[in-house]
């Protein structure tokens, strides 16, 4: 229990600390959100009016209390070039990032799961090699250009699957097909990476006494690897599955490029280029609470999944 | 079984066609660099906003044609006082919103007042300063008095920022656009598409062929090509890549268009700063410069060379292309009579586009052979804003200017980023801003031209061109874009 509670302050800290760092950055930026929006032809009288508008003369310690109060509140504020309300710019876009990274998430955890027991089941034999090469290859190859790939594939030659864009879960089927090649895009690369993780993990608790005598015992090949090698052998899967999902959010960013699909990621991107510094605020410290709420996550199934760790912290 | 199944249920998505041709087809796919952040041009200079909307939701007192010439649009004709100052207009009668209310002269007075109030954020509020009054005369006719004579009027009117609002709408526009054009809007998905469907009550409906017109948008031009060669859209207006033109010139479904834009791409030189106050150094740069080596190498020679800042596509162009000829020796020497040192460092500050990062390296390239050593520094847009045109901490930058009728900016005080001021080139400007006689107007943007080119001021690249991809069986786009905005009306699919 303790170690639960020093690590939920810790987390509040982190999380704080985030909020000064993102804001004092974004406030260095050189830039006038007023000239982005209003372009090169604009009178400075005009843009005088806009930054009014936009609440930008105020002091920059008024702006960031403004921000922080209105963040533990759940306002984001105001962005400045879509004049509406940051929080309405994300929720429209969180469930298909949110979908895209739910999909990948399991499509990677099964597929390594999978590939890593069949390689560590066949150690040192063809199947073994196979899978090793064929995860080489994935984590060589940059998912974008994965994408470039399927796309060429898939929709360009096949015709199978739409090259891009996302019609809206109000007709599923046609969202679930233009999340298939995002997804393998996302999931292909990452997967590999965790795959190799679970073969090298497998292998050392195969090699255990314990493996060998439920083998003994008469226990089935697969039996003896689900019930008893995997399970112990899932602390160093749950940490690289923990490093990859904050990979799969910051992948889902050039992913939505090249599929142009419209989640927060073409969000992050576009608000940069507007300098439309409450939405990158916003979203930067989205993704830094997910990336840090992932990590106290993953800290809190060690000791769901060790019962020693439990003992030794209480 | 669960194998099986799993197959079967993929399939199943995979399967099912998610283009449908369909015959005597009057809808449109066409896909969209830019993303638009507000469906509002009177409030925002996003060019998104005009491509789409500007003449096809929204109308202006007058319009241009592809020739750039001022045509009539919600006025349907205008007259022009003896001294040049006032403006009546006769307004088109019967005309409706979009949203019900319908549309007269006090709709226009309240468009212009709201343009030009103290608080208003329009963004080029520069082209109302020359209003007086806007006056209602009855419910079909406004009249509209100058401060001074102002030659670019009626094509100002014609521009997004003059769009006609009306009191009851304009400030749902933002995300509600409601005008009286040919086209009403129907939805927006920020980040993926806004669909137009046609406006049956448009004066001219009989003539318009779209009933259904979708935006997509899509900022990375490979993810275009693909979505282009897979049926997905239809066309490619502003097509981001030259490289990959060919590809399409080759394909027998899809028409390339290659047309001129306003936009001149400069080299541009501090010249507020040494060495750039020296008329010797710019010359030098001139000389310094192969603009073919640079087109072929940038544009993959899809662009037209400029000598001066003036668009060819202009029936007063001047060729000025060989004012300083590609001549290394004389670029020497003049840097030399102007004691420049050798490997003098320069700092080449650009922003995050394709025509300015290509340009750049070749640009760096040319330079260091007459002497001089030239660091990229690539900035981000808003970075560059800030830094280069707002505090014109740069040596040199490259840009285009798209706006028409922007030589002008070399009439602006030492404070603009060209750090160029000129008395002479003010005047002249100033005469050419009110002389109303097309023929003498037309020998003075001759001279202006010519003024600017001997004054070396920045060095003068290439006119941007305006590169397309269409389907084979589209017809009736521009080819060229003089102006932000292009109309949708004048589309049709032929067999």
């Amino acid at each position: 229990m303790a170690f639960f509670l020093r690590r939920l302050i810790g987390l509040i800290a982190t999380i704080f600390g985030i909020s000064l760092v993102i804001f004092a950055v974004m406030n260095v930026l050189p830039g006038d959100p007023a000239l982005t929006v209003l372009g090169i032809e604009s009178t400075e009288d005009a843009r005088a009016a806009l930054r009014d508008q936009l609440g930008l003369e105020a002091p920059v310690w008024q702006r960031y209390l403004g921000w922080l109060s209105g963040l533990v509140q759940g306002d984001f504020g105001t962005s400045y070039s879509f004049r509406v309300p940051v929080s309405d710019l994300i929720f429209e876009r969180l469930p298909l990032t949110l979908s895209l990274g739910v999909f990948a998430t399991v499509l990677t955890v099964t597929l390594a799961v999978l590939l890593g027991l069949f390689a560590a089941s066949n150690h040192n034999k063809p199947g073994d090699w196979v899978t090793m090469i064929l995860s080489q290859l994935g984590i060589a190859i940059p998912a974008f250009w994965l994408s470039i790939l399927l796309v060429l594939l898939f929709s360009v030659h096949l015709r199978w699957l739409p090259p891009g864009g996302f019609p809206g879960w109000s007709d599923p089927l046609a969202a679930l097909q233009s999340l298939i090649l995002p997804t393998a895009a996302l999931a292909l690369v990452q997967s590999a990476v965790l795959a190799r993780v679970t073969r090298a993990s497998v292998l050392e608790v195969m090699r255990l006494d314990y493996a060998r005598t439920a083998r003994a015992l008469g226990l089935s090949r697969w039996r003896v690897l689900f019930r008893h090698v995997l399970p112990n052998a899932l602390i160093p899967m749950v940490t690289i599955i923990g490093m990859q999902l904050a990979n799969l959010i910051t992948g889902t960013i050039v992913i939505e490029n090249v599929f142009f699909l419209p989640g927060l990621g073409r969000l992050l991107f576009q608000s940069i280029s507007n300098r439309d510094l409450l939405t990158v605020q916003a979203l930067v410290m989205l993704f830094a609470l997910i990336v840090v709420v992932i990590s106290f996550v993953v800290d809190m199934l060690y000791l769901l999944i060790d019962p020693r760790l439990r003992d030794a912290r209480t | 079984m669960r194998p099986f199944a799993l197959a079967l249920t993929t399939a199943l998505v995979c399967s099912t066609a998610y283009a449908v041709p369909a015959l005597a087809k009057t809808d449109i796919a066409l896909s969209i660099q830019q993303e638009p952040t507000v469906l509002d041009p009177t409030t925002d200079a996003t060019a998104s906003i005009d491509g789409m909307l500007t003449h096809n939701v929204y109308e202006s007192l007058t319009t241009v044609n592809e020739q750039g010439e001022v045509l009539p649009a919600l006025a349907t004709e205008w007259t022009i006082s003896e001294d040049g100052l006032t403006y009546t207009f006769k307004l088109a009668t019967g005309v409706q919103y979009h949203d019900g209310t319908s549309f007269d002269a006090n709709d226009v007075k309240f468009a212009f007042d709201r343009a030009m109030a103290e608080t208003s954020t329009n963004p080029s509020k520069g082209i109302f300063a020359p209003i007086e009054t806007v006056t209602v005369v009855d419910a079909n006719t406004v009249e509209i008095r100058l401060k001074q004579k102002d030659a670019f009027f009626l094509f100002n009117m014609a521009q997004g920022d003059a769009s006609i609002v009306a009191s009851e709408s304009a400030d749902a526009n933002t995300t509600n656009p409601v005008g009286t054009g040919p086209f009403r809007f129907e939805s927006w998905t920020r980040g993926d598409r806004l669909v137009l469907v046609k406006n049956d009550d448009y004066r001219d409906a009989a003539n318009v062929q779209m009933t259904r017109v979708t935006f997509r948008f899509i900022a990375d031009p490979t993810a275009a090509t693909n979505a282009l060669m897979s049926g997905e859209i239809d066309a490619t207006p502003g097509f981001p890549s030259p490289e990959l033109l060919p590809q399409f010139e080759a394909d027998p479904r899809f028409n390339v268009a290659v047309g001129t834009t306003q936009g001149e791409v400069i080299l541009a030189l501090n010249n507020g700063h040494a060495p750039f106050n020296d008329i010797r150094v710019r010359r030098a740069v001139s000389h310094a410069l192969d603009r073919k080596e640079i087109i072929d190498g940038a544009m993959y020679g899809y662009a037209t060379p400029i000598g001066s800042f003036f668009p060819p596509s202009d029936a007063n162009y001047v060729d000025l292309t060989n004012r300083y000829p590609h001549d290394e020796d004389a670029a020497r020497t003049l840097l030399k009579e102007a004691g420049v040192a050798d490997n003098t460092k320069l700092r080449l500050r650009i922003p995050p586009y394709t025509y300015a990062t290509r340009s750049a390296t070749i640009i760096q390239a040319e330079l260091a052979k007459v002497g001089l050593d030239v660091e990229i520094e690539p900035l981000e847009w808003g970075a560059w804003l800030d830094q280069v045109y707002k505090k014109s901490d740069y040596d040199m930058s490259i840009i285009a200017h798209t706006s028409p009728n922007d030589l002008s900016n070399f009439a602006n005080k030492k404070d603009y980023f060209y750090g160029y001021e000129n008395p002479q080139f003010i005047e002249m400007w100033n005469t050419i801003k009110q002389e109303a006689d097309p023929e003498r107007r037309a020998e003075l943007l001759k001279q202006a031209q010519t003024f600017i080119a001997d004054e070396a001021v920045h060095g003068f690249l290439f006119q941007l061109p305006s590169l397309g991809v269409y389907k084979k069986e589209l017809s009736g786009y521009w080819t060229s874009a003089p102006v932000i905005f292009s109309p949708l009306k004048s589309l049709k699919w032929t067999d």
